[in-house]
């Protein structure tokens, strides 16, 4: 198999792209995905190849265009709509929550809703409270939805392609920050299937999970500890619904701490759930610490000042898991990293 | 059979099951809220009476006339009330989200106005196909207060789709008056301001509703004529909800009722029937409702392991 250096960009774009040329039944759809700016360039390319009967930007409807790529996939296509903020999935929600989910169910498996719903988290200069949001929690508490939230070129491209494909409504979470960042991108089509975490770094002393481009904080904090000479072990889910969460308790088994990074509210969140089933499969036989982190429990604040504090960060996550490991607060927060620092994108959009 | 015999079949079977439906409710055979359509029968019948059987057809919680005039199977569908594992849905859905795919019923939704982008998109998907079949999209006066209602109008609009929306317009939200919700309580106008071509037809006569909506079916079928928008008045008789009457809720009362009962589609219609054809249909019809509910009565529950099944539909 060739695998070739791409971004996470090319990974969405070549996913789509491969499988409309595969399958003559998948349609991409959304607003402003046939624009100059194509989705920060998700979708690129994709009218020109497969013409405005399979690729269109819609009005600004996302409650109805919801309901239209699900009466579109009763028919036997393969819709994937695409949202360029998260926020925006809240007009959704009842199509999403009240049909795509139900259908299968509610029709005794006379119905299925194969669509894909692409949407993006967004984040720096300034998003603020409405272009930030990682509500992929909302998404986990339904079944019948499955979520995917994959932090690298490879895991997006197979996360895509194995969404496509699938009978069920698949929500694709993307963080805006994770687009440029590249990697090994295999050129033929795979899959990254539902249900599948992966162990990205190996270590003996705390496990570290992050979800979504939290994922990359919990890999740079790991440079971090490995300075005080802890060694952190971080575990990708991937797949938020179905969540592997055997894969992260045989790592806490190991380590037996374990620090839970969201890239929303810890409340009722993924966190949340992350952390309940470790312990739902340790107590008893291992003692576990648990530490959870995620959003400040505000909105999003725009300002520079405040929006750094919201976030958790490669720097706060090693303190914390430094304090989880020795059971004390210590105080400490590792100094700045060059090959730390996030490259945020820049204005207006 | 003739046309007219063929329309009081399917408005006597529909009014004779709901009838029916009433009778037993109050022995808890049917645990399942029930939305009966006594007194609308001829708005389905009469837009069903314009389609092919692989048209596909879109309701309401309020679907037993569309399942049944669409060519749902019946004895599924009473089978569903009774939720039985024979049923449309397994027993998983109930009275509310009736389901023959087969009869092209697709499946209804409990959620006002949220079939409505469904039947958008799956005219969508057979122009995109160059199909030749069209969509019909039934949906109450109490969804044209929905905002999806107007944004599905308009993207039917602005892609010529072969959607007939139906509105089947009984004046009421549970309780509450068009007159009391909107400020213009004329879904045609609303249709043409987004530029679809309406029609309104008073007097729920089936025939006349059967006649406007094959014109407008046969103009859509395989063109880019768009879609068309008919609004049928007709009046509940019974309850929202239920078998029973609610006059005594005080919110209408029966003088408004008394001329749609007076014309009443099912009885007119079988009375333009000679004697001995309409009673060898009541007959058939009677027959067949009793080996529905027989059906239902015998047939037996889910088990444990089907409460896990059908969440989601695995790869075979």
């Amino acid at each position: 198999m060739t695998v070739r250096d791409g971004s996470y960009v090319d990974a969405i774009r070549e996913a789509v792209h491969q499988e409309m040329e595969r399958d003559p039944s998948v349609v991409c759809f959304g607003l402003d995905v046939d624009d100059p700016k194509a989705i920060q360039g998700t979708t690129r390319g994709l009218v020109e190849a497969f013409g405005p009967g399979r690729v269109f930007g819609t009005p600004l409807a996302e409650d109805a265009m919801t309901g239209v790529a699900i009466g579109m996939a009763l028919a036997g296509l393969r819709p994937v709509h695409v949202h360029i903020r998260m926020d925006f999935l809240l007009l959704a929600m009842n199509q999403l929550v009240n049909i795509a989910a139900k259908s299968s169910y509610m029709y005794g498996g006379q119905l299925h809703v194969p669509i894909v719903v692409r949407s993006m988290i967004g984040k720096s200069w300034g998003q603020g409270a409405q272009h930030s949001q990682g509500l992929y929690a909302f998404l986990m508490h339904v079944p019948g939805l499955k979520v995917a939230a994959p932090t690298n070129p490879h895991d997006a491209k197979g996360c895509l392609v194995a969404a496509i494909r699938d009978d069920n409504p698949v929500m694709m979470v993307e963080h805006r920050l994770l687009y440029p960042h590249r990697g090994p991108l295999p050129e033929a089509l795979y899959e990254v299937r539902p249900g599948r975490a992966r162990v990205v770094a190996k270590g003996a002393d705390v496990t570290l999970v992050g979800v979504s481009h939290t994922l990359v904080e919990c890999l740079r904090a790991r440079l971090h500890l490995g300075e005080i000479g802890l060694e952190a072990e971080v575990v990708d889910p991937i797949w938020l619904a179905p969540l592997d969460a055997d894969t992260i308790a045989a790592s806490v088994a190991k380590t037996g701490r374990l620090v839970v990074v969201d890239n929303g509210w810890t409340t009722c969140g993924a966190s949340a759930e992350i952390a309940t089933r470790v312990v739902e499969r340790l107590q008893g036989t291992r003692e576990v610490r648990i530490h959870r982190m995620g959003f400040a429990p505000t909105p999003c604040p725009p300002t520079p000042s405040l929006e750094d504090l919201y976030y958790p960060n490669a720097r706060t996550i090693a303190a914390a898991a430094r304090d989880l490991v020795e059971g004390k607060a210590t105080g400490w927060l590792p100094p700045e990293r060059d090959d730390t620092r996030e490259v945020e994108f820049r204005g207006p959009f | 059979m003739t046309d007219l015999a063929r329309l009081y079949r399917s408005l006597y079977r529909i009014r004779r099951v709901e009838e029916e439906v009433a009778r037993v409710y109050p022995t808890d055979v049917i645990k399942s809220p029930v939305h009966l359509s006594i007194g609308q029968e001829s708005v389905s019948v009469g837009l069903c009476e314009a389609l092919e059987p692989d048209d596909a057809a879109f309701g309401t919680y309020r679907s037993h006339a569309l399942y049944l005039a669409k060519g749902g199977d019946l004895r599924a569908m009473i089978a569903e009330l009774y939720g039985k594992a024979t049923g449309c849905a397994k027993g998983k859905g109930g009275s509310m989200h009736l389901v023959d795919v087969a009869a092209g019923v697709f499946g209804a939704s409990a959620v006002v106005g949220t079939t409505i982008p469904h039947a958008v998109g799956y005219a969508y998907a057979v122009r995109l196909r160059r199909e030749r079949r069209v969509v019909l999209c039934v949906f109450g006066d109490g969804a044209t207060d929905e905002g999806v209602f107007y944004e599905s109008l308009n993207f039917a609009a602005l892609k010529r789709l072969p959607v007939l929306f139906a509105c089947e317009n009984n004046g009421y939200a549970i309780h509450t008056h068009q007159r009391l919700r909107q400020h213009v309580p004329d879904v045609c106008a609303r249709a043409a301001a987004l530029g679809i071509p309406a029609e309104r037809i008073d007097d729920a006569d089936v025939r006349t509703i059967a006649a406007r909506a094959r014109a407008a079916v046969d103009a859509m079928r395989g063109t880019d004529a768009g879609p068309f928008l008919l609004e049928c008045m007709t009046y509940r008789w019974k309850e929202h909800v239920g078998p029973a009457e609610d006059y005594a809720l005080g919110y209408r009362d029966r003088a408004e009722a008394a001329p749609w009962i007076a014309g009443d589609q099912v009885a007119r219609t079988g009375a333009a029937l000679a004697p001995d054809e309409r009673a060898r249909v009541e007959r058939e019809v009677e027959a067949e409702i009793a080996d529905a509910f027989a059906f239902a009565e015998a047939s037996p529950f889910p088990g444990p392991e089907e409460l896990g099944r059908d969440v989601f539909r695995e790869a075979p």
